[in-house]
């Protein structure tokens, strides 16, 4: 216990003191994670919210997908994204393979599936409030989805959170794509694995606390900016 | 159970030639056999009814007769079974839906402002610039909310939401207005303040269909009444005529309080 205190605060030191190789760790993961984030958003709240809102055939099966693609194994998607970029994948070529991009698509694939089913239930729950007053005032599928997403967008915010939960936490994934390069891909939850397999679980405990202080910090703003801008918009 | 001459068309009501004969106006709607079935159910049997311009028509009847379904079906939020609707003598389409509106017994506010509530509305029919800017200052006037224009509209009470309902359902322009109940949860006060909505919308040449329990309320706003039996229409007339002196044994039944139950129903 002494030793993992000591090796927290070697790590909270560090921060304080400006360590440049932790601050680059900490900061290519929140880079990697938000734009991962911000990417399955702008993909899966569209998804999530056609699926929720609108009726067509196929509907119930691509909610049944949706929901089944939230446990989708990050390694199974680390190894898809591997072939598609490795040289003789189709994406080869552009060489993205072991960069902070190729990071950032294995996270977006496996962070989409969970904004999109969570938005899915969210705006079908929502959609049951509105269904008949959208069809008295006949609001077409483009309008009805612009106007659930519009709606929900604070109970969206938490599912943003999820998926941000999700992409900070994760390894399989991005140490296949990433590498775990230094200086180019190292990230906190693939640093934690290295010092692990060293056998410095000490400080790979102390760069979990600070993983979780992050998550926390992140979660905090974007709760405090949901109640804020809800309390505005609805004084 | 009462075999009525309005559950067919052939012999003609005589409030509906009376009228035919005072006026003549417009039959915007007309149903034709209507009939929706539910889990095995009829639940809307064989309806033939006409919705003329400028009438404030009233449908009335026990819970669970069908009222708030025939609405329904009259505003196309639905489709029947069998039979049909027709609007202006034609089989009611979007053009006609588009002259129609609606207000539910539980109002349904976005969870928008009260004058985002009116906007959307008004977008989705069409109205943009200095006229749906020029609507939302009526509708907040009409509804008496200009003080809580944007405000949430979640947060009005009851009788507030259900006034910005029912001017964001006129802000529309409708031609036919139906209510499903619209007052049922309202104290005296809303009550008037609805009723005082639907008077001046009357006046403004809005057709009026409105289902409701409340007897004071029809003799105050009606001119026709619809009474309901078993999702069969069991008798119609003026509102006075038919709550004076009602000649089917459903509609004295429930207007006595006693509960009616028809074996062939």
């Amino acid at each position: 216990m002494g030793s993992f205190l000591a090796s927290l605060g070697e790590a909270v030191g560090l921060i304080l003191t400006g360590d440049r190789d932790l601050l680059e760790i900490i900061g290519l993961s929140l880079r990697v994670t938000l734009t991962a984030v911000a990417a399955a958003c702008v993909i899966g709240l569209p998804i999530g919210a056609v699926v929720g809102a609108l009726r067509f055939p196929g509907r119930s099966l691509a909610g049944v997908i949706l929901n089944s693609l939230m446990g989708l194994p990050p390694v199974v998607v680390g190894l898809m994204v591997y072939m598609a970029l490795s040289a003789g994948g189709p994406l080869g070529p552009l060489g993205l393979l072991y960069t902070p991009t190729a990071m950032i698509i294995a996270q977006t694939i496996l962070v989409t599936p969970i904004v999109a089913a969570l938005t899915k239930q969210i705006v079908e729950d929502l959609h049951a409030d509105y269904a008949e007053q959208f069809a008295s005032l006949e609001v077409g599928p483009f309008d009805r989805v612009v106007a659930l997403l519009w709606d929900a967008r604070f109970s969206l915010m938490t599912v943003a959170l999820a998926g941000f939960g999700r992409a900070v936490a994760e390894v399989g994934a991005v140490i296949m794509v990433g590498g775990n390069i230094n200086h180019v891909t190292r990230v906190m939850t693939t640093t934690i694995a290295l010092e692990t397999s060293k056998g410095n679980l000490e400080v790979a405990l102390a760069l979990g606390v600070v993983l979780l202080t992050i998550a926390l910090i992140v979660n905090g703003a974007v709760m405090t900016f949901r109640a804020t801008a809800a309390r505005v918009t609805y004084a | 159970m009462l075999e009525t001459e309005f559950n067919v068309r052939s012999p003609a009501p005589a409030w509906r030639e009376e009228t035919q004969r005072a006026a003549s106006p417009e039959v915007l709607l007309e149903t034709r056999a209507l009939c929706f079935d539910a889990g095995g159910r009829r639940l809307i049997d064989r309806i033939d009814i006409d919705i003329r311009a400028g009438r404030r028509t009233m449908i009335m009847g026990a819970n669970g007769t069908g009222k708030s379904l025939l609405l329904r079906l009259l505003h196309g939020l639905i489709s029947p079974t069998r039979g049909e609707v027709l609007w202006r003598g034609r089989p009611l389409d979007r053009r006609g839906r588009h002259a129609q509106a609606m207000v539910f017994q539980r109002p349904v506010m976005l969870r928008r402002s009260v004058i985002a509530n009116l906007r959307f509305a008004l977008a989705v029919r069409g109205f943009a610039g200095s006229e749906r800017t020029a609507r939302e200052t009526e509708a907040l006037q009409r509804a008496q909310l200009e003080g809580l224009a944007v405000r949430q509209a979640r947060v009005l009470s009851a009788g507030e939401q259900q006034r910005l309902a029912v001017a964001r359902a006129l802000s529309c322009a409708p031609r036919i207005l139906f209510l499903d109940e619209p007052t049922a949860s309202l104290d005296p006060g809303s009550t008037h303040a609805v009723e005082q909505l639907i008077r001046e919308a009357h006046a403004d040449g809005v057709t009026i269909v409105l289902a409701t329990h409340d007897v004071g309320q029809a003799r105050r706003i009606g001119d026709d009444l619809v009474f309901l039996h078993a999702g069969r229409v069991v008798e119609t007339g003026r509102v006075s005529d038919v709550l004076d002196a009602p000649r089917s044994e459903a509609a004295r039944a429930w207007l006595e309080g006693r509960l009616y139950l028809d074996s062939s129903s």
